[in-house]
């Protein structure tokens, strides 16, 4: 699996979702994506890539988009 | 009147998102206003966020003897639908950005962001003249109980968490929780009772904003349920530099033991009060409260009754628990113990059917030092991200709803076990009662099972299912 199929994975997984829905979503624009989605989603990637995501980055987690930009601080390059 | 605005003139009542302030002058014009707008007491359904629209409904309706329902603004459509044919409210107070789900009724007035719309409603119901206020409990499994709260519950409870927490006009509360939660009403109205001042925002935890605007608006306070101190604990909020807060309040279930000493001992350390609280709906908001010097030594209790209130335990044949660590029914008698519950609009002329005092429900015991600690639940109740949730009116949803699946729900705090015996129906199941109950679906494991045990007489064996829960 590419990064970016992982990436999407935690997605769809977190929020019971498809991958096409992934695409522009931002946080809170589903019922899922909450804060308790929130925390679930941050832990799959930090599980998945096997990192550990800081404070300001965890609340500056706020899109799909925004997300790959995140991780990529974290060497994790999502293409 | 509950409360004299105009009496704190100046200061400052609410801060809103963009940094807006309010202050208790303009408050109490804006309340002028809307008051003006209704001939005599009915019933409005506000619909709930964290603004200055859905505040102004609330104070307006309860210091002008006008009843209100507070509504979940994210209530599921049918359930919502459901709760205004049973209530016949003739007026809802509803965001702008909503008002056109009714578009069939008339829109008489806007004012801060939110609408007044008249129903069609011929309301011809009485209301009980101590009636102020009604909560939902379970409207989450439909059931919709409302609790009755009187004039008198909301000022006495108000009073009383006043004089524990020491408050005064210089504290600055952030909303954290929704207003049509008793816990996130009980900071409004002791903060408003003071003359302190609430910055309202829509914004979580989980977002920069938020943190920007507890820092740049001075916030001195906030409170949160168990699942918001999960959250903070794994935000290393104890990393972050916050000199303004000095207070932090709990309620909404039992925070585990671990976390408690951890924000106990954070808050001793910092100089700050980290206050851990008891309470229900029912109580109107806290009959309990953990005093912050305590809250280390005495971690993972809920403290001693508020002041005016009073607890007292009992066994299963109702005789009266003196000794110490023996566990029995947790009862509290104070003024604010609600009048009662409301499950149909006749309920709403109602009177008290408590006289003061209330059996929590809750398994409890007392220490030598007379601190109570809860130990569980007398009947099957969880409670999922401080949401209480009854399990067997889960159970009957999903009967509803998968007419050839038996079921049956048990667990804990935070985690509700589903055990089916229909392999195939896991997905279908959980995508239900998570978006039925606008829970997220890690709240809930599905599990497969042959058979669902049950003793002879049909009754469901849950302790036999608890050995499945760690299969996770």
């Amino acid at each position: 699996m590419t990064n970016l199929e992982k990436y999407i994975k935690a997605f769809e997984e977190t929020f019971n979702i498809t991958a096409e829905q992934t695409k522009g979503l931002k946080y809170q624009a589903i019922s899922e994506w909450d804060s308790v989605g929130h925390m679930s989603l941050i832990a799959a990637l930090e599980d998945e890539f096997d990192i550990m995501i800081d404070t300001d980055d965890i609340i500056d987690f706020s899109s799909f988009e925004k997300g790959k930009e995140i991780l990529s601080k974290y060497d994790v390059e999502i293409k | 009147m509950m409360w004299r605005l105009s009496e704190f003139g100046e200061n400052i009542a609410v801060v809103e998102e963009s940094g807006q302030e309010v202050s208790y002058s303009k408050l109490s014009s804006l309340s002028e206003k809307l008051r003006g707008y209704f001939e005599s007491r009915c019933l409005v359904f506000n619909f709930c966020s964290n603004t200055l629209g859905c505040l102004l409904g609330y104070i307006t309706f309860i210091n002008n003897k006008i009843v209100t329902l507070m509504v979940d603004s994210g209530l599921e459509r049918d359930l919502l639908n459901n709760l205004i044919k049973t209530y016949q409210p003739k007026y809802l107070w509803i965001p702008k950005d909503k008002a056109d789900l009714f578009l069939k009724y008339e829109t008489v007035c806007e004012i801060v962001g939110y609408c007044l719309i008249r129903t069609d409603f011929t309301c011809c119901y009485s209301l009980n003249e101590n009636l102020a206020l009604l909560l939902t409990t379970s409207g989450s499994t439909g059931s919709f109980k409302l609790v009755r709260q009187s004039y008198k519950n909301i000022t006495s409870n108000t009073n009383s968490i006043i004089k524990y927490l020491k408050l005064d006009s210089s504290q600055r509360s952030i909303s954290t929780l929704p207003m049509h939660y008793t816990y996130g009403l009980s900071i409004v109205n002791t903060h408003l009772q003071v003359g302190a001042s609430l910055v309202l925002t829509e914004k979580t935890l989980m977002q920069r904003e938020f943190w920007k605007q507890l820092k740049d608006f001075r916030v001195t306070s906030f409170g949160g349920v168990p699942y918001t101190y999960e959250m903070l604990d794994k935000l290393r909020f104890f990393r972050m530099d916050l000199p303004y807060l000095k207070t932090m309040t709990q309620a909404g279930g039992r925070l585990s033991l671990n976390l408690h000493k951890k924000f106990a001992e954070y808050a001793l350390k910092s100089g700050k009060n980290f206050v851990v609280m008891y309470g229900q709906t029912e109580a109107t908001a806290r009959m309990s409260y953990l005093p912050p010097e305590k809250s280390l030594e005495k971690a993972g209790s809920i403290g001693i009754a508020i002041p005016g209130g009073e607890f007292s335990l009992v066994g299963e044949n109702l005789e009266p628990i003196t000794e110490p660590e023996t566990q029995g029914e947790l009862v509290y008698r104070g003024e604010n113990v609600t009048l009662g519950y409301a499950k149909c609009v006749d309920d709403l002329a109602k009177g008290d059917q408590r006289n003061g005092v209330l059996k929590t429900g809750d398994m409890a015991k007392f220490d030598e030092d007379g601190f109570y600690y809860i130990v569980g639940r007398k009947k099957r109740f969880l409670k999922i991200f401080g949401s209480r949730v009854n399990l067997d009116e889960t159970e009957q949803l999903l009967r509803l709803e998968f007419e050839d699946v038996d079921c049956a729900c048990c667990g804990m705090d935070d985690r509700m076990y589903i055990f089916i015996n229909k392999q195939e129906k896991i997905d279908d199941v959980l995508k239900f009662i998570s978006s039925k109950m606008s829970l997220h679906h890690s709240a809930f494991k599905v599990l497969h099972i042959d058979k669902i045990p049950r003793s002879e007489s049909g009754k469901i064996l849950y302790p036999a299912l608890e050995g499945h829960y760690d299969k996770l």
